[in-house]
């Protein structure tokens, strides 16, 4: 227990460097989260689009 | 090689493929890279444990500016041949650039508090690095500015190469002015000058950055290519009552709509 501590407790600089992975963390993250939700609505867009005008013809 | 990918509807065949060996490949890459910079890797002498900082600033770093010249030599592809994914390319990644370094000047920032005393100062290289912010989103507003796609991408293009200049000053700018910033310790002349045990977690981060970069840009280039033919589709339907394809391609939304 005393391990984790000393691991969270980072050298007393915790506040620091657990900011710094945290701000990479939820840019890169929330960048990632986003393009694939786009990408999944892109798609799911393009296939109704299709089916519909299919039907159509 | 280029020409043969140039095709949309190959690339679309092929990168369906890389995605998920990619998408892993970087999870767990990046896994065993923030295992290792946080737990493995020693702290420094000096800096203590705020040296793990620097396996997210540094390769979000060499990203930043890596990324911008994929995006300036993507636009001159699209500028002087007319590559049909070139200018998608460009696009796509340039968010993916702007994301790298913002996270680069935050973690600096959070890196220079403890150990300079200053969250920020004006020196040469962060400077020049915000310039390259400015820059990445100044290109992303130019090339949604315009109604017509493929006007905001020339301008964009050409903001990109003109953004160039920019590169080797921020690469140089710690040997040219006096910094507050150290200077390159590992890509420079005579090998890198940092130890084993930090160099190792640095650059498996680096190369986790790295495959993130490359599925980030071909879901992009995805998304971009999908919006694109749904549009067309869209287009060619309101025109006719049953679209034909090859013909009516250029009927605007306007006079589509009785």
């Amino acid at each position: 227990m005393g391990d984790i501590g000393a691991f969270l407790a980072m050298g007393g600089y915790a506040g620091f460097v657990w900011s710094a992975y945290g701000v990479a963390f939820a840019v890169l993250g929330g960048l990632a989260v986003y393009s694939w939700r786009r990408y999944r609505d892109s798609n799911v867009t393009l296939e109704r689009l299709q089916q519909d005008l299919g039907k159509r013809r | 090689m280029i020409n043969w990918l140039a095709n949309p509807a190959r690339f679309m065949r092929l990168s369906a493929k890389a995605v998920p060996w990619c998408g892993w490949t970087a999870v767990v890459v990046l896994a065993l890279g923030l295992f290792w910079s946080l737990v493995v890797a020693p702290p420094d002498y000096q800096q203590g444990d705020t040296v793990r900082i620097m396996y997210v600033h540094v390769p979000s770093a060499w990203m930043a500016l890596s990324v911008y010249l994929f995006v300036a030599v993507a636009s001159a592809v699209a500028l002087v041949w007319r590559h049909p994914l070139a200018e998608v390319a460009a696009r796509a990644a340039a968010p993916i650039g702007a994301a790298f370094t913002f996270v680069c000047l935050a973690t600096g920032s959070l890196w220079g508090r403890p150990m300079w005393g200053a969250w920020w100062v004006w020196d040469a290289r962060l400077t020049s690095v915000l310039i390259l912010f400015f820059l990445y989103l100044g290109y992303i507003a130019l090339v949604n500015a315009f109604d017509d796609p493929s006007r905001g991408g020339r301008a964009g293009a050409v903001l990109a190469l003109v953004g160039v200049v920019n590169l080797p000053i921020v690469k140089f700018s710690v040997d040219w002015w006096n910094t507050l910033h150290q200077p390159a310790s590992v890509m420079r002349v005579g090998g890198p000058s940092i130890d084993i045990a930090m160099l190792a977690p640095l650059l498996i981060m680096a190369v986790g950055f790295s495959l993130l970069f490359v599925v980030l840009l071909i879901l992009r280039m995805r998304t971009a290519l999908n919006e694109r033919k749904a549009m067309a589709l869209r287009l060619n339907a309101g025109a006719m009552p049953a679209p034909r394809p090859g013909r009516d391609r250029a009927v605007s939304a306007h006079t589509a709509v009785p």
